[in-house]
């Protein structure tokens, strides 16, 4: 068996942003003392008049993004989900979601996956906090090919985005050639009938082990990788639900 | 536009916001008064902008920081002609697009604010996208001199004077007054003029209610290069209406309908006074 790549989503979000550059020339990107982490750094070595560094002020840094997506440009604005959806929850509802504002949040280390840096750091809420703003995509994306492939939905989605990447090091797990990536779209990545596992972001490879040890205890779980958190696939996670009467959700 | 035909026009503009909050039973007239000057100064002078084309690309941009007072900026919009002035009687209703604080889709309107802090950032994003792409559009901030006490418009000071923004102006509308009292007395936000210096602005001070010294401000700030230009002006919250000036209790408060009476009664006057100036 060949060796699993592993990648963080956080390597992926900035590698997309310095291929997709070109591609988008309005797009420009905004952190807050925190490019090395984050990962904006990569787009920022190959567009620096394109980077902003904000300093450590991300309630302006989001406001300067309202402002930015005001004179014609797409930013896309970065730090640690605690800081970006944590500390300027406000400023994205006021001044982002309200006028619904062509605005992408690139936020990482979410969750726990910042790990050891300990609990101020650990932002659970930030998916629970994102999808109350009307208008808001929330996406998860689950490894390196659909980090990147979410990126580019956002930039090609007119309205505010928050996409959430994580720390450590993911398996790519959705390296099919007839893979395709779509806002607002589920995909089935283990068929099975006796339970159903919706997961979402870099918890869908633990989900796909834990069905592999469920199968040795004679128990065919399915499980659903859900990327985007809003819109949510009901179709998808209604038909399965239906199909194998139970449903556990990993995030 | 000369001195008096500004004044007519800003008389107008106050009318507006007072028969607006009455109608509306709520609202904030006082903060709407000291800045209808300013206002009026803005959309009839001052800035490139095009009623019958609200989204020009060309157009200057202007952010009311402090949303509060949308009467005063929904007036001068109404009397510049964005939309019509019989409509200030539906703010605040149900079903009307003037809401309580500026919406993104009131034509004329170029930001959601209201979240005192908020507006600043967005026109200093605005300056900045501007600069980037090499284009003269010039962006216009209306604060409180309460509303500064909020961190974020210093993060958003701090970032503009380092980014050098001389297409931005920062207008701090200095009335003394915020709905708790005096501001030095909640929390004195003084010096604001050496604040502001401090974040590297060019800082002017000027009188809210003379034209001449708004226009010499405003030229300044113009020619201002590599700064941002922040103009302090010094004002009267309530500013035309007897009863309503230099009274916090009028920050948030409307007029009933005897004191909708006195209100308009004094701002005939004001009309009459100025149509006899321009007659002599």
């Amino acid at each position: 068996m060949a060796d699993v790549i592993k990648i963080a989503t956080r390597e992926s979000y900035g590698n997309a942003l310095k291929d997709l550059a070109e591609e988008f020339p309005n797009l420009v990107v905004l952190d807050a003392d925190l490019a090395a982490a984050t990962k904006t750094g990569i787009f920022k070595k190959a567009y620096p008049d394109r980077h902003i560094d904000c300093g450590i002020a991300e309630c302006n840094m989001m406001g300067v993004a309202a402002g930015l997506s005001l004179a014609g440009k797409v930013p896309f604005v970065s730090s640690f989900a605690m800081f970006a959806a944590g500390r300027a929850y406000e400023q994205v509802r006021n001044s982002v979601g309200y006028p619904n504002l062509n605005v992408k949040i690139g936020a990482t280390h979410a969750g726990i996956s910042v790990g050891e840096d300990g609990a101020t750091h650990q932002c659970n809420e930030d998916l629970a906090l994102m999808r109350t703003i009307p208008g808001m995509v929330v996406m998860c994306p689950s490894d390196d090919i659909e980090a990147k492939a979410a990126v580019r939905a956002a930039l090609e989605h007119e309205g505010p985005v928050y996409i959430r990447f994580g720390r450590a090091a993911v398996p790519v797990i959705n390296d099919k050639p007839d893979y395709k990536f779509e806002i607002g779209k589920g995909t089935v990545v283990r068929e099975g009938k006796d339970v159903t596992i919706v997961a979402t972001g870099i918890c869908v490879d633990s989900a796909i082990g834990a069905a592999e040890k469920l199968a040795a205890d004679g128990i065919d779980a399915e499980v659903i990788n859900i990327c985007t958190i809003k819109p949510l696939d009901e179709e998808l996670i209604l038909k399965s639900a239906k199909k194998t009467g139970k449903v556990v959700t990993v995030e | 536009m000369n001195n008096l035909e500004l004044q007519k026009r800003a008389n107008d503009v106050r009318k507006g916001i007072v028969t607006a909050v009455h109608s509306a039973k709520a609202g904030h007239p006082g903060g709407s008064l000291s800045a209808a000057d300013v206002f009026t100064f803005l959309y009839f002078e001052e800035m490139n902008i095009d009623p019958k084309n609200p989204d020009m690309e060309a157009r200057d941009r202007f952010v009311l920081s402090k949303g509060h007072t949308a009467p005063g900026l929904y007036s001068a919009l109404a009397n510049r002609g964005f939309f019509p002035v019989e409509d200030l009687k539906t703010l605040r209703k149900l079903g009307s697009y003037l809401q309580g604080h500026p919406c993104i889709h009131i034509p004329g309107v170029d930001m959601a604010s209201g979240s005192l802090g908020q507006g600043i950032s967005a026109a200093v994003g605005m300056a900045l996208g501007f600069k980037m792409d090499g284009k003269s559009n010039r962006v216009y901030t209306l604060l409180g001199d309460g509303e500064i006490q909020e961190g974020q418009v210093w993060e958003a000071a701090m970032f503009a004077g380092f980014r050098e923004l001389d297409n931005l102006v920062v207008i701090v509308d200095n009335n003394n007054l915020q709905i708790d009292g005096a501001i030095d007395e909640v929390c004195s936000p003084y010096p604001i003029d050496k604040k502001f210096e401090a974040f590297n602005f060019h800082v002017i001070n000027a009188d809210a209610h003379d034209f001449d010294s708004l226009r010499a401000a405003f030229d300044e700030a113009k020619a201002t290069k590599g700064q941002p230009t922040c103009i302090v002006v010094k004002s009267v919250k309530g500013k035309g209406v007897s009863f309503m000036e230099n009274n916090a209790a009028w920050h948030g408060t409307a007029p009933n309908d005897e004191q909708y009476a006195t209100a308009m009664a004094d701002l005939d006057k004001i009309a009459a006074d100025l149509e006899k100036a321009g007659e002599a």
